[in-house]
């Protein structure tokens, strides 16, 4: 056991823990932040991704000592009032059926649209492979990350591309 | 369903199942919250089901009636029987009572019920089937109107009108002539004391103004937020962590096992047996009891067990794979029986013979399997827990600790996924069991290995086909023999191997199909490894089979596979509009450009009606890319379209995993796939554009919506291969790349 110090959404946290414990689980069990998924354990499925940085990583399987003097960002992070631009697009276009694996899916779309901010279905496809949804969310997916994409690159307002709920 | 009439009591039939989810009757009055949740943080439930409810609500509400609940503030609560799993009916079903009690969706709190008794028999707070709607579309819309009726019994009692001259709208009840309102928190303690009308006037679907429309799902913003509580969420004071070590070749028995080295571990607290239970299979493990689940994980990995296989170390799938074409030609038993097959077959002009094969698949759940259990003094227990049924919970939990149901309290919170998986609720009596035994609230969570090599699994089965055509191309003759597994075998030990077994069967007689002479058999064999319900169950193997065949029909006859299908719908029925509708959707007869190919299929079950039309590509380097489905779902009558083609999206996605991806496969007693790494699962660049159409033209029957979408895409993808390639897919999975 050690202290390890981290700082998850802006909020400074010394934890007892074996520096060998995953993320994710210091996250979830030791901070108290559920909103990150455990859905594998091995980096194969996403619904753990985090950002350190800014950059996305699978916490499932990135040791929390690692992560020590690092800014993390969880799905509890990235607005207050859960209004952020992907957030909203992923409501409009109703997205998550069963909704287990969308935190991960948003945190991996969010690094997405912060490196290339209008992304191509070519780009969507390679940073979004790695996150599973086993409800077939999918195709929504895609048009969220494009309507959040519009909804971010363009001022004040702009109409929407994508279709609307009931539209499709 | 299942022709077997005597069920393990553990493993009630899918058929009472279905029966329950279809007939349940309602129980319906008005009840009255207690007041004191004015000041319990109540209001933001509505996103949270069970997890943050005041634990005394269901208690005090007991002499009240379940589903409508409004405190003095006119606060309105709504009483979910059906878990959420993804399948969206959280919002669908509280909406069918919101419809009729004049209230908008967004203004109620909606909690999940957990099991209890005055929410109705087994199997009515459970999710499977496609039932949620097709069971309960009038009895809760009865609920809703109901609690409508008493309120404006109440309130033109006390202003002393006819009560035909009052309305309810916006919940509020309103005196047309005069013009005056009391809402319905001002008239909640008055209705409840009213008399429950048995036959309440349901509103004209005319001035409906949520059924039918697409209305955004309560439960989405939470989803996206973090805030959403699963099952894997669940937290309370003192709980310890348990990882458990069961033998990966199943069935072995435990003979010792070491926990030194496990309890060395800093945070692992203990080491004890667990029994894993499932029907008639009893499965022994040792649980690692930590204060945090990574402890636990690494006490797990520090355990010494001895196994005794009992010989199940030499099961591999390509024997048993072996032993099922070596059944061939069993006669097995006789399940539909329609003219006279074996002589039409004989006297046959043109005779067709192939042999399908699907694979034993996983469900996966993006959740992996967990449940909280707190056993209190006085043998109660409570439990939180991501389950297909919180009546299932408490069914299970009270038998396995010999308790009664009452002594078991079930909170449902939303489900990472179901696909049928937790409709066994063998992670909750794990959980139940072990807090007995170290009198702590504990917490068991399966590692996705566990998840992905101990089942239950969705049968393989493999279909002889036999069809004959007349002189002129018509099918005459069709045979469909299933040679599996069975589900009800695995799981029950009154089995009955003389009967047919209709859930191994299921779909195989009930397409519409015209065929004079149609024979269906059933040849069994024996697993130990245990099978259970998979989305659509039967039909998600059969159907390909049974649609990829009657395309090898349609090209023997030199005929086109829609019009050869059309040919033989000559009747006015569903499956005929359906086809009807999907030609014209999919712009069937419209020429596709060289490289490309389409193929259709359709699956009548007992969950519902669909078709669809796949596109696909020859890809310039090989192999095929699924460009696109079209689907037409009949429903009779839709709740919420949005909702419905995100099923079919998703169903659609679920059945191209397990026509394409790896399947489970076992070498050496084990599970040759562990995890997501090998057993591969669809990942966005493989998801095909989906275009679907509902069919909602009113009538007598609501068909389902969760599982139809997926047993027609095999088919009608192999179909597709055929047709672009001319190469004929007989057996799943085959990899897309490769063909």
């Amino acid at each position: 056991m050690a202290a390890v110090k981290l700082t998850i959404n802006n909020q400074a946290h010394t934890l007892d823990i074996d520096p060998q414990m995953p993320l994710l689980w210091a996250i979830r069990d030791v901070v108290g932040l559920t909103g990150t998924k455990f859905g594998c354990g091995i980096a194969q499925c996403g619904a753990c991704t985090v950002h350190l940085d800014g950059n996305p990583i699978r916490s499932c399987s990135f040791p929390v000592s690692a992560a020590a003097g690092h800014k993390i960002t969880t799905i509890e992070g990235i607005s207050k009032n859960g209004d952020h631009p992907v957030q909203k697009a992923w409501i409009e276009h109703q997205v998550p059926q069963c909704g287990y694996c969308q935190s991960g899916q948003i945190m991996s779309a969010l690094a997405l649209l912060k490196q290339t901010p209008k992304p191509t279905d070519a780009d969507i496809d390679a940073a979004m492979q790695g996150n599973i949804c086993r409800c077939g969310t999918y195709n929504r997916i895609r048009q969220a990350i494009h309507t959040a994409s519009a909804e971010m690159t363009s001022a004040p307002k702009l109409p929407k591309s994508a279709p609307k709920i009931g539209e499709r | 369903m299942s022709h077997n009439p005597k069920q393990s009591e553990s493993n009630p039939s899918r058929r009472a199942f279905l029966r329950a989810a279809g007939l349940t009757g309602a129980t319906f009055a008005l009840g009255l919250s207690n007041t004191d949740l004015l000041a319990s943080p109540v209001h933001n439930l509505s996103t949270q089901p069970g997890l943050a409810q005041p634990e005394t609500l269901l208690a005090e509400s007991a002499e009240l009636t379940p589903y409508v609940l409004i405190d003095k503030s006119g606060q309105i609560t709504l009483m979910n029987p059906r878990p959420e799993i993804g399948q969206g009916t959280f919002q669908s079903v509280p909406a069918l009572i919101a419809e009729e009690l004049e209230v908008p969706l967004d203004k109620v709190i909606i909690r999940q019920t957990g099991g209890e008794k005055k929410y109705g028999g087994m199997w009515s707070q459970a999710v499977g089937g496609s039932g949620s709607i097709r069971g309960g579309y009038t009895q809760m819309r009865k609920v809703g109107a109901s609690a409508r009726e008493m309120l404006i019994k109440a309130a033109s009692d006390q202003w002393n009108v006819p009560a035909d001259e009052c309305y309810a709208d916006n919940a509020t009840v309103v005196h047309k002539p005069s013009g005056k309102k009391l809402t319905y928190g001002q008239l909640a303690e008055t209705a409840a004391k009213l008399p429950v009308p048995k036959e309440p006037k349901l509103k004209d679907p005319k001035q409906f103004t949520m059924l039918g429309k697409s209305i955004p799902r309560p439960d989405v913003p939470p989803k996206v937020n973090g805030q959403a509580k699963f099952g894997m969420d669940a937290k309370v004071a003192g709980m310890l962590y348990a990882s458990i070590e069961r033998c990966p070749v199943l069935g072995s028995k435990l003979v010792s096992f070491d926990a030194a080295q496990a309890l060395k571990v800093k945070g692992v607290q203990k080491a004890v047996k667990v029994e894993r239970i499932m029907g008639k299979n009893h499965y022994e493990g040792v649980a690692v009891l930590a204060d945090n689940y990574w402890a636990a994980l690494q006490g797990r990995k520090a355990l010494k067990i001895q196994w005794d296989h009992q010989h199940h170390d030499t099961f591999n799938s390509a024997d048993y794979e072996k032993s099922l074409r070596n059944l061939e030609k069993a006669d097995g038993v006789v399940g539909h029986n329609v003219g006279d097959f074996d002589k039409t077959f004989a006297e046959s002009p043109t005779r067709l013979e192939a042999f399908y094969e699907t694979p034993m698949v996983s469900h996966s759940p993006m959740e992996p399997m967990n449940a909280l259990a707190h056993y209190q003094p006085g043998d109660k227990i409570e439990l939180w827990v991501s389950t297909q049924g919180g009546d299932l919970v408490k069914d299970e939990v009270a038998k396995v600790l010999k308790v009664s149901p009452d002594n078991v309290t079930v909170h449902v919170l939303f489900n990472g996924g179901g696909f049928g998986r937790r409709l066994t609720q063998d992670f909750a009596t794990e959980a139940a069991l072990l807090s007995k035994t170290v009198g702590k609230p504990v917490k068991v969570v399966w590692t996705r290995e566990d998840d992905t090599s101990l089942g239950p699994f969705r049968p393989l089965t493999f279909s002889a086909m036999r069809g004959a055509l007349s002189a002129d191309g018509k099918a005459v003759a069709f045979q469909h023999k299933v040679i599996s597994p069975s589900i009800d075998a695995t799981m029950s030990e009154k089995y009955d191997k003389t009967k047919p077994d209709g859930t191994m069967l299921e779909g195989t007689g009930e397409q519409k199909y015209e065929i004079p002479n149609l024979s269906t058999r059933y040849v069994h064999s024996d697993i130990h490894i245990p099978l259970t319900y998979w989305r659509s169950v039967t039909s998600s193997t059969v159907a390909f089979a049974h649609e990829c065949f009657l395309d090898e029909m349609a090209h023997k006859a030199g005929k086109d596979p829609m019009a050869f299908r059309l040919s033989l719908l000559t009747k006015d029925t569903d499956a005929k509009r359906m086809m009807t509708k999907l030609k014209e959707v999919s712009g069937w007869d419209k020429p596709l450009p060289a490289g490309k190919g389409r193929g259709v299929a359709q699956w009548e079950f007992f969950a519902g009606l669909a078709g669809q039309v796949v596109e696909v590509s020859k890809n310039k380097s090989g192999g095929i890319t699924v460009d696109k489905v079209y689907c037409v779902i009949d429903l009779g009558t839709v709740v919420n379209p949005d909702t419905v083609k995100a099923q079919v999206e998703g169903a659609i996605a679920m059945a191209l995993t397990a026509a394409t991806k790896d399947g489970i496969t076992f070498a050496n007693g084990r599970t040759v796939q562990t995890n997501f790494d090998a057993n591969r699962m669809l990942r966005i660049h493989e998801m095909p554009e989906v275009e679907v159409h509902i069919l909602a033209e009113g009538g007598p029957t609501i068909k389902g919506v969760g599982e139809p979408g997926l047993p027609p895409l095999a088919p009608a993808l192999a179909n597709a291969v055929f047709a672009a390639t001319g190469k004929r897919i007989r057996t799943l999975p085959f990899d897309l790349e490769k063909v």
